[in-house]
């Protein structure tokens, strides 16, 4: 007994010391992310294809002045003024910003999602607020980025970030400026050099996309956002990779292009996502007059199905027969034997679930407070990407058809939900309890299996040797859910296989945008 | 046997978790000391609930979780490696449960506390008796259980390291302890690679503030009886708030405030064996339940001297 305690004091006096003295900060993995190092700078890039814009040169981008003119002198030596004193914030932030503009951007699109991805509280009378884009400051905040919202946002952000970049591409090459450092030897890089021409400014053409957009998908962080901006631009000039006009002339580019694309936005029919009483109702008499038992929300109060009009948003790669017709067959019948044993089978992995079933939940749920299915995605893709030294506008190409891939799974597997309206596994069987939170819309078929399965085929496309890992990956996540005792089997499997018919979609696009 | 055992360690659980410092801290917060070579052993059982809690600072129910129970059993002891010097442990089982929803209650065997506790300084000072303590302690995981599963975590998972002082005066069978404790926490890891607090962190491990307890007790002592009120205040160093409408995180800024009595009779006939009693109330919060516990435990002294086995006493000697 005295030597158990003896051993006891010896673990205690181990353990003290280790937490006493260890160093608690937490490094995130891109906090260091190495600086763009482009392996092809993709100068045809100003012939690919662009997904809204009618050719690169939609929104015209007037010439530069000479680089031996008073005017481009004096910008010179704006960037030389800044280089003279360089305080440690200024280097911290020009070698945040070198990792990629796309990138940090993407990085800062899952933060908002992930702050905004709250469902309101209910008013004392049992029903829900919904939150107004005309007062997003005020409870509940705008937007609600639920996954389907999510998913449009990603979509839009991405795809008017490539075709903004297309544009510039062709005036880089057109104008052909050189970058101030090739201009001038006495400047200072902080970057890698490039034979990319400077005007307009690759960098300022995402930051105007981005400030553009989220007036339209965060308004509610416009102060978050131009701060951002600000300060990313600023970078590109104290690390002396473009001079003042490249920036200005790259931020307008980017704005006029976002327009386009929030024009769009504005009409594709996700403004009246959220429904409606009468809707919901039809939903539940629909499903009844099949002879299934209907989806109702577990909630308390019971909460209206999250955007239960999603499924009429328009879609990027298809049009809107197609994607009805990517709709797949109905689930097994509530009172079918098929369905008796998926029910089970939920149960039997939720009754007493392994300790590793449960990391892959969690690890994969993606739910309330976080960047989301299509967020996570993007994560997996940019940790890759990140390692492929893409060019800006291949980055923002690849993103985008991700994206749009994404989005339109979101649309396809809300219009199923609805369509069908089937119930989950603890509607039917309340002994299932769940290891993450119930989600409130209906089971089939299951949304982070199509979001999964569509990923995997854009990203699979894209990094070919990393294909199979993907579809690991996917078929995990898309199981987890059936862990988790929110979805049956088929939901899951059906999933995958509509995921990745709409990630096909974008495969096709991407073998005929010019850039492969 | 010449001792009087000495200790409850109550559960303070109860709060959006338990971290195992507040489920076994108790009897390393009294100022009671086993005698040499006594081994004081027992198991205790807590009950713990809440329906209300503190999103932040705003107080608020939740009709999808409806109230959530933690159940704790614990086999705890104290050593005596001289009277001076006593060496405690804590061993819990914990099971949630909510009561509305569809989330999963956990349940497993939580997290190993030790405690060296110190007493260098007694002395009668006026009327009374004044003791010092000094009392460090650990805490790890003993078991592979989910944190960022909250309020369903059986706990936090975050290996501590704690460091108390103490100070008891008695006058008569009147007394009073309060004491004041540091907690080093480790970070953890979670199951997830990514999180958001009030930023995206990329990685799987979350940056665990450090925490501090202050404890004050006081009633009535002697060698049968111990009855207590006792004040207790938990207090996180850092962390962020839960946002509206949010899950609680490991991380978030937990603190509380909680009242209640303690009670530890000794049985007359058989003066190794005791029992203990007793509840806590949280009076005030932040990104904790609003929870209620009670307790009991059994403790029985064994005298771990060969020597002195023969001639040990029945009589309970004052342990303070």
């Amino acid at each position: 007994m005295r030597k158990l305690f003896f051993y006891s004091t010896v673990i205690l006096a181990a353990v003290a010391t280790v937490i006493v003295a260890c160093n608690k900060n937490v490094e995130g993995r891109t906090d260091n992310a190495p600086a763009l190092q482009p392996s092809n700078n993709d100068l045809n890039a100003g012939s690919w294809k662009p997904i809204l814009l009618t050719g690169p040169t939609e929104f015209a981008v007037a010439a530069p002045s000479a680089t031996n003119t008073p005017d481009y002198v004096a910008q010179i030596n704006e960037i030389k003024s800044w280089q003279t004193n360089l305080t440690d914030a200024e280097k911290n932030i020009v070698k945040y910003w070198s990792a990629g503009a796309v990138f940090r951007w993407n990085e800062i699109m899952r933060q908002l999602v992930a702050k905004y991805n709250l469902p309101p509280y209910q008013n004392p009378d049992g029903t829900y607020p919904a939150p107004s884009a005309a007062n997003p400051l005020a409870y509940p905040y705008f937007p609600f980025a639920n996954p389907p919202y999510a998913a449009r946002a990603y979509a839009y952000f991405s795809a008017a970030q490539y075709d903004a970049l297309v544009a510039a591409w062709h005036y880089k090459t057109l104008y052909n400026r050189a970058a101030p450092y090739k201009v001038d030897s006495t400047i200072k890089t902080l970057i890698q050099k490039s034979d990319l021409p400077s005007y307009p400014s690759e960098d300022a053409v995402v930051a105007g996309v981005c400030i553009e957009l989220m007036k339209l998908l965060f308004p509610g962080e416009q102060e978050f956002i131009q701060q951002r901006a600000e300060e990313h631009k600023r970078s590109r000039i104290i690390a002396g990779a473009s001079v003042r006009s490249d920036i200005e002339a790259g931020e307008a580019l980017g704005k006029a292009v976002a327009q386009k694309f929030v024009a769009r936005a504005r009409g594709d029919r996700a403004g009246a996502a959220g429904g409606n009483a009468t809707l919901w109702a039809q939903f539940e008499a629909d499903c009844v007059a099949r002879g299934e038992i209907p989806w109702n929300s577990l909630e308390i109060p019971k909460r209206p199905p999250m955007l239960m009009m999603f499924g009429k948003v328009k879609c990027f790669l298809f049009d809107s027969l197609t994607a009805i017709s990517l709709r797949p067959p109905a689930p097994p019948s509530t009172s079918s034997d098929q369905m008796k044993k998926e029910l089970e089978e939920v149960y039997s992995y939720t009754s007493d679930p392994k300790r590793e079933n449960i990391a892959k939940v969690h690890f994969w749920a993606d739910g309330i407070a976080t960047p989301t299915p299509p967020g996570h995605w993007n994560e997996i893709a940019a940790a890759d990407f990140l390692k492929k030294n893409f060019s800006e506008v291949r980055w923002a190409r690849n993103m985008a058809l991700l994206n749009m891939a994404e989005f339109d799974a979101a649309i396809v597997t809300w219009d199923t939900k609805m369509f069908y309206f089937n119930p989950r596994p603890s509607q039917l069987d309340p002994r299932i309890k769940t290891l993450t939170g119930e989600p409130n819309f209906p089971s089939y078929i299951s949304g982070h299996s199509t979001f999964s399965g569509a990923a995997a085929t854009v990203l699979g496309h894209i990094i070919p040797e990393r294909k199979a890992a993907y579809e690991a990956m996917a078929n995990e996540a898309a199981l987890s859910r059936l862990y988790g005792g929110i979805h049956y089997r088929a939901d899951c499997e059906v999933g995958l296989t509509v995921g990745k018919n709409i990630g096909n979609y974008a495969v096709q696009r991407a073998m005929t945008d010019g850039a492969e | 046997m010449k001792i009087l055992f000495k200790g409850i360690r109550a559960s303070f659980a109860g709060f959006f978790v338990l971290s195992s410092f507040f489920v076994s801290a108790q009897t390393d917060m009294d100022a009671i000391m086993m005698e040499k070579n006594a081994f004081c052993v027992g198991p205790m059982y807590s009950y713990s609930s809440w329906k209300d809690y503190w999103e932040g600072t705003l107080k608020r129910e939740n009709l999808n979780i409806g109230k959530v129970t933690t159940q704790t059993y614990s086999i705890m002891g104290n050593y005596g490696i001289t009277r001076k010097l006593n060496a405690l442990f804590s061993v819990p089982h914990v099971k949630t449960k909510a009561s509305a929803g569809t989330l999963y209650g956990l349940d497993g065997i939580q997290d190993l506390s030790l405690f060296l506790k110190w007493r260098p300084f007694q002395k009668n000072l006026g009327p009374g008796m004044l003791s010092l303590f000094g009392i460090a302690g650990v805490s790890f995981p003993l078991s592979d259980y989910v944190a960022d599963f909250l309020p369903m975590s059986i706990g936090l998972r975050s290996k501590t390291a704690s460091a108390r002082v103490m100070a008891d005066y008695q006058v008569g069978n009147i007394f009073a302890t309060g004491s004041a404790t540091y907690v080093f926490r480790d970070n953890i890891k979670i199951d997830r690679d990514a999180y958001y607090t009030t930023e995206m962190h990329y990685t799987n491990e979350v940056e665990m503030p450090n925490a501090a307890n202050f404890n004050f007790r006081t009633g009535f002592r002697n060698h049968r009886l111990i009855a207590e009120a006792v004040l207790n205040r938990w207090e996180t160093l850092g962390g962020f708030d839960i946002t509206r409408n949010n899950m609680p995180f490991p991380s978030n800024n937990m603190d509380a405030t909680q009242a209640g009595v303690n009670i530890k009779y000794v049985v007359p006939p058989l003066p190794q064996l005791s029992i203990v009693a007793g509840g806590m109330y949280t009076i005030a919060g932040r990104n904790v339940g609003q929870s209620t516990t009670v307790y009991g435990s059994v403790f029985y002294v064994f005298n771990l001297s060969r020597k002195e086995k023969s001639k040990s006493s029945d009589q309970p000697a004052k342990t303070n």
